[in-house]
Parts: structure tokens; sequence; C-alpha cells
């Protein structure tokens, strides 16, 4: 518990002198390793190639190959196929974020912070037993609060060793604020979590104080200046020494206009250098219903043009994640979709679970196959894509997942966006379309909601669309394609690409440059299934 | 005056049942609630109350105006 944390703190190692124990590899040895491997995306080509590639990447060492690999938060790529799920066992937090109001709890909210029920460690074992025996894709478990998960440390240790012992395949990752961090991070060595998450979104204290009002720190609550330059010194440190271990460590920070957006390069630069794996740069959600300060005060969020160019900015040599689904503390399910109201506590403890090893195993090995079809079939459409030139346009994509462009324009929740350019496709986000929870809009309105969050697209994929939606993206400028229905999401638009190029230098279309987008702020619907 | 949880506000984080050093805090029909015979405001532990300190909701641990303020022994 809590109590524990604090007053056993200085009982573990901090210091670099505590670090000579076993397993500690040579932290050199990891930022190579680090350094070779560049690129989340989806390129073809020299370069950067992939996290994506299941025939074994060459700019990646094979070690942490297989540890991203089917990590959906980790790999790009892996999201497509596999799943995660959290577990509310770490309600209690040791710091206050202004994009953060812990009071508020719809049933019908997805995002950070954010869990209808908190579970004890005992249940939150038979919960992943549940969820693993009905979903064989979920491959990793994580805590990630509503609180955080070091400020709750033996509830959160002590569910990692139940569910270590029931079903050791399954990759354990938790995500932090960091202030704890240092004082933990040889009993997350110990308990094989080699995926955690450190929520970074400053290294400069006088912008800290502007997002964190207070941190609570040594028995005392801190505030200003003095409270976040504690915050970041824990953070580097919890990082380094993360690294010094081979744990593999995601960024994640919150893009705040006009506090830290321009900042963000810094704490790019400071992540970086000390040896993380990925940066994950996720757009404020700061709507006033959600009573933080934030959302108050009128701070507003990114558009998504500003968003992506911050991303481009920070990508040069260290992986970008732009996946991220921003879900909340108790989701269950691919990203993107929420299906945890399917295991409540109540149904969980009324299911016989029977964990089936080898048939998770089979089926992954199955979603093995299909990956490895899906990148044979982009690099079958890599050539003849030089007539591009400069030019860079983004296309949205109707999908359930697998990679593949399956899901009815009208059925869309999100659309995933791919770049495409003279070097392939690649992902570059995702735009959230689900209707709002507050107020009743038709179906006019959730058309120009879909409109308005992919305005910068020059296409959209889907599997189907009806006659009036078309003729209304059409007229915005947006060319309805489903004539890849239920064919590889990059091949397809790759092959679409090549077919616009043509059409260009045929002089029968005009490229022009699209508008910006807006990133969607309310409340999502999550419903299950 | 002991300090007291103010239901409505409480959001059931648990921060401060875990660094209570008098163990004055339990949860009780889904709130916390401190047990006032138990409660020292922290006098003698701490320089501020430790419930106060953590709670994410301002003004939700707040002083027992009912109750008589603590005398350290």
């Amino acid at each position: 518990m809590t109590d524990t944390l604090f007053t056993q703190a200085m009982d573990h190692g901090t210091g670099p002198d505590d670090l000579a124990a076993d397993g500690v590899v040579d932290i050199s040895d990891v930022m190579q390793k680090m350094a070779e491997h560049k690129g989340c995306g989806t390129e073809g080509g020299s370069g950067k190639a992939s996290c994506g590639s299941s025939a074994g990447p060459a700019d990646m060492a094979p070690e942490i190959w297989e540890k991203v690999k089917n990590h959906p938060c980790y790999s790009e790529e892996a999201h497509h196929h596999y799943a995660r799920m959290h577990v509310a066992v770490a309600p209690a937090c040791n710091i206050q974020c202004n994009y953060c109001n812990r009071k508020y709890d719809c049933a019908n909210e997805s995002r950070p912070g954010v869990v209808s029920e908190r579970l004890t460690p005992e249940q939150a074992s038979k919960k992943v037993l549940a969820v693993a025996s009905t979903i064989p894709q979920m491959t990793v478990l994580g805590i990630a609060g509503p609180g955080d998960p070091l400020a709750n440390p033996a509830k959160t240790f002590e569910t990692f060793r139940l569910i270590s012992e029931v079903a050791p395949d399954i990759k354990l990752c938790l995500s932090t604020n960091g202030l704890a961090l240092p004082d933990w991070v040889d009993e997350i060595a110990k308990y094989k979590v080699d995926h955690v998450t450190i929520t970074i979104n400053m290294v400069d204290p006088e912008i800290g104080q502007h997002i964190y009002p207070w941190i609570f720190w040594e028995n005392k609550r801190l505030q200003g200046y003095e409270a976040a330059k504690i915050l970041t010194e824990r953070q580097m440190l919890g990082l380094e020494m993360l690294t010094e271990r081979g744990i593999l460590a995601k960024i994640n920070s919150v893009m705040i206009p006009g506090i830290n957006d321009k900042h963000l390069v810094e704490v790019n630069k400071a992540v970086k250098s000390r040896g993380a794996f990925l940066h994950n740069i996720m757009p404020l959600i700061s709507a006033p219903e959600h009573g933080t300060v934030f959302g108050l005060n009128g701070q507003r969020g990114p558009t998504a043009q500003e968003l992506k160019a911050l991303q481009d900015e920070c990508e040069g040599d260290m992986n970008m994640m732009r996946h991220c689904r921003q879900c909340r503390a108790d989701a269950v399910g691919l990203l993107g979709e929420d299906r945890s109201a399917e295991f409540t506590t109540e149904k969980i403890m009324a299911m016989e679970v029977e964990y089936d090893a080898e048939g998770r195993k089979a089926y992954q090995q199955a979603v093995e196959s299909e990956r490895q079809a899906k990148v044979a079939a982009k690099a079958s459409e890599l050539d003849g894509l030089e007539k591009a030139g400069d030019i860079a346009l983004l296309v949205a994509v109707a999908t359930k997942g697998h990679g593949i462009i399956n899901e009815h324009f009208g059925h869309a929740k999100e659309f995933q966006i791919y770049e495409l350019t003279a070097k392939g496709a690649k992902f570059v986000g995702h735009r959230r379309v689900d209707l709002y929870c507050q107020g009743g809009y038709g179906e006019e309105d959730a058309l120009d909601t879909v409109i308005t969050a992919i305005n910068d697209c020059h296409a959209v994929f889907v599997a189907k669309i009806g006659g009036c939606p078309k003729a209304d993206l059409q007229a915005a400028g947006i060319e309805p394609v489903d004539q890849y229905a239920h064919e590889f999401i990059e091949q397809s638009a790759l092959v679409w690409f090549k077919d616009y190029l043509a059409k260009i230098e045929s002089g029968e279309i005009v490229h022009q440059q699209r508008g910006d987008a807006a990133i969607r702020q309310g409340a999502l619907l999550s419903q299950a299934g | 005056m002991a300090y007291k949880i103010v239901a409505s506000q409480c959001t059931n984080c648990t921060a401060c049942e875990a660094l209570c050093p008098n163990l004055a805090i339990s949860e009780a029909k889904g709130t916390f609630v401190i047990d006032p015979a138990l409660c020292t405001e922290c006098i003698g532990h701490f320089e501020t109350p430790q419930c106060v300190a953590i709670c994410p909701v301002d003004d939700t641990c707040v002083l027992d105006a009912s109750q008589p303020r603590y005398q350290a022994a």
C-alpha cells in the first residue's frame, strides 16, 4: 500500500551504486540497440523499416523484437492483431495533473484515469484468465491506474505475481507518472515486467508548474516549481534505471498548446538520450464537462495538423507512437475497441474459466501468418511510387482490425489515417468519429462529425458505403473508395495512390492540399462488441 | 477536532486509508470514513494531515466541527 511506498522507499536502491546486481545490462549496449532500431512506421524501402515486419526486421535486435512483436501499444503493426487489457487495481495517486479529474466517472467514457469499478488482485487475476480464454489474441496485461500503479505497489505487484503464476505467456506492463519509479525498478524487473510507460510532459519545472498543481512527496504536499522539479528528476532517474536493466520504456506526453507543445521537442531529446524506446505524443483531452482544470479554464487541445507536425518533428531517429487510443484504465480488447462491459466483476465471478495455453498459441501463430501475408502484399506495391515526387497526402480507412479494409462507412467509430508518399504507405494516426455521449445527434450531424474529423484526407477507404454519404463526401472533396473491400489496407492504398498519380500525369486531375481536421474531445461511447 | 470525509466528494481512491498513521480510515458503505476516536489530526506524526495532503478532491477531508480539537498527550 501507499505507506509501504513512502516508508520503505529508501530501502530500495536509487543510486548508481545499487545497480551492480545480476541481470543488469551495459547501458551503452542497450543504447546501441535502441539506436539501431529506427521507426515503427510502415514505409517501404531502405532506412526505416519496422516494428512491423514479422519476417524478422533487419534493423531490430532479436530480443527487442521478441518483446514488442505482439504488444499492441509498442508496435503499430501489432495493434491491428493483438489485444490488451487493463485491470483497475491501483486507484490511489501521488500527484495531481491539470488534465485529470478523478471525480468524473461516466460509464460510457473512455479515457485515461477513468474506471467503472476497482478490483482486488484476486479479482484481477480471475478477470485476466476470463478475458484470455475469450479473446485468444489478448497478449498484454497492463496496470494503468486509474491512479498510479506505483502509488499502490502492494496491489500492483500482487496482481503481477498472481497472473504470472496462472498465465505465464501474458506480457506484463505498467504505466506510471514516474514519481515513485526509482524505488520500484528492481521489483518491476523481478516480476519480468518488460514494458513500462512513463508519462512525461516536461523536463523544465518552469513549464511543469503549469501542468502539475501538486505532488505528494515525503509525507507533504508540494506545489509549483519545487514539485515539478522533483517530479522531473525522479522521472529521468527512473527512465535511466529502466534502460540500464533492459526494460523497454515508452514515454507518453500530453500535448497542451501554449504550455508544452514546443517544449515536447526538448522532452523528446531528453528521453531519447536516456534510452526510451518509443515516444507517444497524445492530444490533450479537455472538455469542460470533464471538470478538469484545463477543461474548465478553456485550455484547448491541438488540431490534427498541429499534432502530426509535432510528431513528425520528433520522429527523426526515434519511434513515434501514433496509434494510441488514450484508453481507460480498465479497457479490454483491441486498441480502439472496449469490451470491458462484457467482463464486469459480477460476470467474471460467474464464469467457468479454463486457460487454454495451447489454443492461444495456435491462434497467435495463425495471426503471425496473416501478418506476413500483409507485409508481403505491401512490399509488392512499392515499385512505381517515385513519380509521386514531393506529393504527400492522407487517406482515411474504415477497419475492424487485421490490417484489412473491412468496416462499413456508417459503422465506423474511428478511421485510421495513412500518409502516402513516394516512400510508401505509413500509418500516422486515427480519428474518432463516434457519437457524443450527451445530446441527440441525428445522422446528418454524424456525417458532419466524420467529415470534420477526416477533412485533411483525400480519400476514405471503406468496405461499403451508401449513396447519400458518398455524395456528401464527394461534395466535401473526399473521394469515397469502396472497390478494395476486404483487401489489405496498405497494398490497396498504394494501388489507389499510383492510380491517382497517373491521373495527375494525364492531366485528368490537379493535386490540391487539404485543410486541417479536428480531434474529437467528447466522451467515447464504449458499447461492447 | 478530528478530520472527517465529505462522502459526496469522496472518489474511493483509497489513497488516504493507506497513509493514515492511526489506521483511523476504513471503507464503509461505498465511501471512506474516519473514526474520530482514532484520528489525531496527524499531530505527533506528520506536519500536515496525510489524508488532506493526498486527497485528489479539494475540501473533501475537512475538520469535523462537532469534535473537540485533538490534544497531544
